[in-house]
């Protein structure tokens, strides 16, 4: 066996010499190696965004709306009908063990004004437990205490986008705005969460206290109810028994019969976003998979060309035969042509593919993440390639008469 | 001990039903320093004999040593080291590998002998020196006329310090003054540099620079003489 230097310079003198052709073979190893890391980085990244969504909704999190009205037979949206009560809530935290703290919740889309600046927003009005289940954190300033539920005091804590919108670059704490009329003093900023996955603006907000919400902004015919509550399990395993609990517990509240429909319906935020990573999860195996499979097409291009290639070269397998080369020189030297074709088209797909996924980050605003192993596992893959798709054009390169080769024409 | 001693070879074609007897009971030794010419027609059993000759093809059944080493029972591999070490080829059609410089296709045979890059380089220039072509070392094949590739191709002959040189009708791709370069050439190697020559062709002025003339026919040999001088 001759050094592997030697045998390493010759395949890369012949791959050279046919420049076009070695460009155009790798081409299929290039565009593979690209579009696994691409599918599995545009994967990961959808995955991480949903797991941080996942996170700023504020763990293990139930939610519990009011049900429908039905008017002649036109049944009305979910929480039309305000069945849910300020002491729902109070109960749900009370008698259901799994349950480790709820939020009752009104809102209600109010005009908001300081000095000449307006801007209309959801208004909540929420009591202390609200901030923790919804895993919001102030900025500046501070958050509705106790205090403020207690006496309804018109004190009001604003989103990211509320502030920007109304006050510019002004400091909002200690300020004074209207919220339909109705002076507020402004007591904190929350900390920015940007968009929700389904693409809601959730800092265009604004806080109030629940009672000062109740008795002094909405007027409402149904004095003491609340929108919905949500409500914040003690784990995520006690999601299900939780809502199990709370529908029992509503069911014995509100007088509703075994085989009658509720009037208030329970979501499983986290569950749902949970599936919605699972789907995505899948859907990058998929991506990953056909991409993989243009690695494979790659892959028999290579092959495809090292038979031309043996076949062209029979001349030069006889010459080198006859001077002195042995059979193992012969495959090693076609072996490592493949070698270098399918390693050089897998480290320009992974430059390739890393680019492309930056620039979608960059220019579509997605979420990447370029996980390393997808690199590595590609990178190896495409000399997996090369080797399995390359042995047989260099076994039978290997196996010519050397006679029979220097005769060939 | 002879350099190379054959006796009996027969080497036996198949094609189909009929089988072709290329070489018919044919022995002959020579010895070191020799310059032996093969002649004659084609389809003799020359080229046939001289492949066996080459190592590059074994016969049907005889024996055959070469410097004291049986190479019917060599397989291919040490066949290889035997063309590689006790052997220079050179071919009609030149047979240098095309888009290679001459000095890289000298250094080829020496890859395979194992010898360092460094050296290889320091040798493969000499021997482009002795065939006179130091100034085109860079020069690709299609780039030399057929006199100057048949020269790269002595120059990789006689690289590895092979004892015996082959040459297949090394001049039947040149013209009249080529190949009077190209034979003296040959003739200075086997005086000077002390190398056996074995020569195949079929025209009788080339043989004619040969102290030993070989003919063939229907794959025996019929004649063997020797030149007086």
């Amino acid at each position: 066996m001759i050094d592997f230097n030697s045998t390493f310079k010759i395949a890369l003198r012949s791959l050279r010499v046919n420049k076009m052709r070695s460009i155009l073979t790798s081409l299929g190893i290039i565009i593979g190696v690209s579009a696994v890391i691409i599918m599995l980085s545009v994967g990961e990244g959808a995955k991480s965004k949903i797991s941080k969504d996942i996170a700023s909704i504020g763990s293990n999190l139930l939610m519990v709306m009011s049900g429908s009205t039905t008017a002649g037979g036109v049944r009305m949206g979910g929480g039309s009908q305000p069945t849910l009560k300020l002491q729902d809530a109070e109960a749900i935290l009370k008698y259901c063990p799994s349950v480790a703290q709820v939020a009752p919740v009104v809102s209600e889309v109010k005009q908001l004004v300081f000095e000449n600046q307006n801007w209309s927003t959801s208004v909540y009005g929420v009591t202390t437990g609200y901030m923790a289940v919804n895993d919001w954190d102030v900025d500046d300033g501070r958050t509705i205490t106790e205090e403020d539920d207690k006496n309804a005091t018109n004190v009001t804590v604003l989103g990211a986008t509320v502030v920007t919108n109304l006050f510019g670059d002004l400091d909002p704490v200690g300020k004074t705005i209207r919220i339909a009329g109705r002076p507020f003093k402004v007591v904190g900023i929350l900390k920015s969460k940007g968009q929700s996955s389904m693409g809601q603006d959730r800092d265009d907000t604004a806080l109030i206290p629940l009672s000062t919400a109740q008795k002094k902004l909405f007027g409402t015919a149904f004095p003491g109810t609340v929108k919905f509550i949500s409500v914040q399990a003690k784990s995520t395993e006690d999601l299900e028994v939780a809502e199990e609990e709370i529908e029992a517990l509503l069911k014995e509240r509100h007088n509703i019969g075994r085989n009658k429909d509720n009037d208030f319906t329970i979501r499983n935020f986290t569950q749902m976003l949970e599936t919605i990573k699972q789907t995505v999860a899948t859907m990058t195996l998929l991506l990953g998979s056909i991409a993989s499979v243009s690695l494979l097409v790659g892959g028999i291009g290579i092959m495809n060309i090292m038979l031309v290639s043996v076949t062209e070269r029979t001349k030069e397998i006889g010459i080198r035969m006859a001077i002195g080369a042995k059979a193992a020189d012969i495959r090693m030297q076609f072996l490592i042509e493949a070698l270098l074709l399918s390693l050089a088209g897998g480290l320009i797909g992974v430059v390739l593919g890393i680019t492309i996924a930056k620039s979608i980050q960059l220019f579509a605003g997605m979420t990447i993440v370029i996980s390393p192993i997808a690199v590595v596992v590609s990178f190896g893959f495409s000399g997996l390639v090369g080797i399995i798709f390359g042995y047989y054009p260099a076994y039978k390169a290997s196996l010519l008469n050397p006679i029979d080769a220097l005769r060939y024409e | 001990m002879h350099l190379i001693e054959i006796k009996n070879i027969i080497k036996t074609y198949q094609t189909g039903e009929t089988s072709f007897r290329a070489l018919d009971d044919a022995s002959l030794t020579i010895e070191n320093g020799e310059f032996v010419a093969i002649m004659g027609a084609s389809g003799s059993g020359k080229s046939t004999f001289m492949n066996m000759l080459g190592c590059l093809d074994k016969p049907t059944s005889g024996s055959y040593f070469l410097d004291g080493i049986d190479v019917m029972k060599l397989n291919s591999d040490e066949l290889s080291d035997i063309r590689n070490s006790k052997l220079g080829f050179v071919f009609q059609g030149f047979n240098l590998i095309s888009r290679t410089s001459a000095l890289e296709n000298v250094e080829m045979p020496m890859i395979y002998k194992g010898i360092t890059p460094e050296e290889r380089i320091v040798k493969a220039k000499e021997a482009l020196k002795i065939v006179g072509l130091e100034d085109r070392e860079n020069h690709f094949p299609n780039q030399m006329s057929g006199g100057q590739q048949q020269r790269v191709a002595i120059a990789r002959a006689i690289v590895n310090d092979a004892p015996i040189i082959l040459a297949d009708e090394p001049t039947g791709n040149l013209d009249t003054k080529t190949s009077v370069e190209v034979m003296e050439f040959f003739v200075k190697l086997n005086e000077v540099g002390k190398k056996t020559i074995i020569l195949v062709t079929h025209e009788l002025d080339i043989a004619q620079y040969a102290k030993r003339v070989v003919r063939f026919k229907d794959g025996k040999i019929i004649s063997d003489e020797r030149k007086s001088s």
